[in-house]
């Protein structure tokens, strides 16, 4: 079969010319390798941002306490607001569909433990915050309803804390000095690493938010109230039905709380790793497309470079297409084995990327086939230029070509 | 017998814009099979062009081209690429062996072009007969910038011989070599004219001429000789006298 036999000849004219062909591939290897790992960084990056969304917890409704628009989303300390424990008791029994109320008090406090001394977050929660964040304890218990009652003197602690005052065990039923004023430990938070903001969400002290407002901070409001809703489609009604609430409850008054979904917070966070990803990858298709133009560029010159080796065969019996075929070959098997070299490139630059930052980078199938398969068009498009130049020429002229 | 090759009132005339250059004015020819031909004549004045003709790569202005039969010239590109591959087999001044190819790869290339199908194995058993046929079958596997100008000019003799050509041309195929290896050449020359292959050939030399059995003087474009060549040089008689030659000159220079 002469199509055979002209892959045949390809490969002994990309056999003969090894630097050149080497310096062809190295665009396309390059291009390849750099789609595949930022298609892959950025999977991982979304991964993580997932995985961070789904740690603030189940269908989680957050009232903040004061006025702030989108961008203002972690919002200030909101002291001058005047959402009230009250605020949360009615949340809890008069919306429908709400399964968990926490009212949260925020604050950061110089702690103490065994002579050692350490400058923490201090939130006051409710019981139910732990199983509104989805959130487990490796050790003790979290603190009850009557603990709330009694404004109790009990936290929880997380593994940052543990790992600071805590060095040598278990700190469960020791105590800790919160602005001197002694808690007893009564749990430890499993690990949950960073949080979408990059805050350590283990370097944390949890009381409860009566001790907090009381003892702690000595203030009468709260910073915010998390509601967890029983599923994901009657989040935007209790969001209507919260926000209808409060206004009621401050009839005359400017409403000074906002309220915000879970939904709304992952897709800010993730908006941003989403941009970055496309604006990469843009990059990275940019200069595929530099390494297609660069096999078309070694095409062409090796085009004239070898009129000569052209005309040979035209004058023994090549026809055009067997010419065409050929260079069109040599293109595409250049670009094959680049992209093919590229996507192992790509894997392995997202594995490194992924063990040096201790996340999954995630290689999705379609973007190694698309690296292979695009380059391989790019072989034949970047490659149809060239190779149809070459069997036009003239056998008599090319074989006089010096 | 029907001639191998029939020209009737061939015309070329290169069109470069203004000046129009009448190559071949009207030649005329019949060339039969087992012939040894030898074209003659002042640079420019037509035998490259001849040539080209003969060999299918250009095509007249006016005037019909018969070979072995077949009117091939208004045939249109690939049909007179398909006749340059079966019927035909060129010898360049210049060699034109691939670079960087071993010398098999270079006799298998018009195989490679072929329109039968030829297994990859027949392929290097015709050319590694075609190398045995130019005494060049233990350098096989060499490149051509290993090989002297004689042996690559064999090589490439073996690639013209591979498909079984009815004629073997070749412009000026001594053209690049020196004495001793013109002859060589022309021993396999003979050699394969002697098993009945028709060569046509172009030289610039009267002695490589008379290696020939028939010689053509073309000028401006016109056959104004055409005679049979009466005591013919053989190529083993030649190098055996320049043997002799180089010896005395030897006994002249280092006297016992
Ligand atoms: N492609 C071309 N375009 C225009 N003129 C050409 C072309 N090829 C050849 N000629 C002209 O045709 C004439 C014959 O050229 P040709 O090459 O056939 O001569 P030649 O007998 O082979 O000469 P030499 O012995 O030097 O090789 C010359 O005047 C040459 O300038
Ligand atoms: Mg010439």
């Amino acid at each position: 079969m002469r199509f055979l036999a002209t892959c045949l000849i390809a490969i002994r004219a990309l056999r003969r010319n090894k630097l050149r062909s080497v310096l062809t591939g190295l665009g396309i290897i390059i291009g390849v390798a750099a789609v595949i790992a930022i298609v892959s960084i950025g999977n991982g990056a979304k991964a993580q941002v997932e995985a961070q969304v789904a740690s603030l917890g189940q269908n989680v409704i957050s009232i903040f306490s004061g006025n702030f628009t989108t961008g203002g989303l972690r919002g200030g300390g909101g002291s001058a607001g005047t959402l009230s424990p009250e605020d949360a008791a009615a949340v809890a029994r008069e919306v429908a569909d709400v399964v968990a109320v926490s009212p949260e008090v925020r604050d950061r406090a110089q702690v103490l433990a065994n002579g050692l001394n350490w400058n923490t977050s201090i939130i006051g929660e409710g019981p139910d915050y732990l199983s509104i964040r989805a959130w487990d304890l490796i050790e003790g218990g979290m603190f009850t309803d009557q603990d709330v009652r009694s404004v109790s003197k009990v936290c929880i602690i997380g593994k940052t804390i543990v790992d600071q005052l805590f060095p040598d065990g278990s700190p469960v039923g020791q105590t800790l000095r919160i602005r001197n004023i002694p808690f007893k430990v009564v749990g430890v938070l499993k690990g949950k690493g960073y949080n979408l903001f990059g805050q350590d969400q283990d370097d944390v002290v949890i009381v409860p938010y009566t001790s907090a407002m009381k003892r702690v901070s000595r203030r009468t409001n709260l910073n915010s109230i998390l509601v967890q809703a029983s599923s994901p489609d009657r989040m935007e009604k209790i969001q209507q039905d919260i926000t209808d609430l409060l206004t009621q409850r401050r009839s005359g008054r400017e409403p000074d709380f906002t309220v915000r979904n879970q939904l709304e917070l992952a897709q800010a966070a993730t908006a941003t790793t989403k941009t970055m990803t496309m604006l990469l990858g843009i990059v990275a298709g940019v200069s595929l497309v530099v390494g297609g133009i660069g096999v078309m560029n070694i095409m062409l010159v090796s085009v004239t470079e070898r009129t000569r080796e052209i005309g040979i065969r035209l004058s023994i019996g090549a026809h055009d297409s067997d010419i065409r075929v050929q260079f069109l070959i040599e293109a595409m098997i250049l670009s094959g084995i680049g992209g093919a070299i590229g996507v192992g490139l790509g894997i392995g630059i997202s594995e490194l990327f992924s063990y040096l930052n201790g996340w999954n980078t995630l290689i999705p199938v379609w973007s190694v086939l698309a690296g292979l398969g695009g380059s391989a068009l790019i072989g034949v498009i970047f490659g149809y230029f060239p190779a149809s130049k070459a069997s036009r020429l003239d056998p008599i002229e090319a074989l006089r070509f010096e | 017998m029907q001639p191998v090759v029939k020209l009737e009132d061939i015309h070329r005339v290169y069109d470069s814009g203004e000046v129009k250059v009448h190559a071949v004015r009207g030649i005329s020819l019949a060339i039969n099979k087992g012939e040894f031909i030898a074209i003659m004549g002042a640079s420019g004045s037509g035998k490259s062009t001849l040539m080209n003709t003969l060999g299918c790569l250009d095509q007249p202005t006016s005037g019909r081209y018969l070979l072995d039969g077949i009117d091939v010239s208004r045939l249109e590109r690939n049909q007179r690429a398909d006749i340059r591959n079966q019927k035909l087999g060129f010898v360049f001044q210049g060699f034109n062996l691939l670079p960087r190819t071993t010398a098999l790869e270079n006799v298998e290339l018009p195989m490679l072009y072929s329109k039968e199908r030829i297994s990859s194995r027949e392929m290097r058993d015709r050319a590694m007969q075609a190398l045995e046929i130019v005494g060049l079958a233990k350098r096989h596997d060499h490149f051509p910038s290993q090989l002297s100008g004689g042996q690559q000019q064999r090589v490439a003799i073996a690639r013209s011989l591979v498909n079984r050509p009815q004629v073997l041309l070749a412009d000026e195929p001594t053209g690049n070599l020196d004495t001793r290896t013109s002859i060589e050449v022309m021993g396999v020359f003979q050699k394969l004219n002697d098993e009945g292959i028709t060569i046509v050939m172009v030289t610039h030399e009267l002695d490589i001429a008379r290696f020939c059995k028939r010689n053509l003087i073309v000028r401006d474009g016109q056959v104004v000789r055409d005679e049979t060549v009466a005591n013919r040089s053989l190529a083993p008689v030649e190098i055996a006298k320049l043997q002799a030659a180089e010896t005395a000159a030897k006994l002249i220079h280092h006297p016992a």
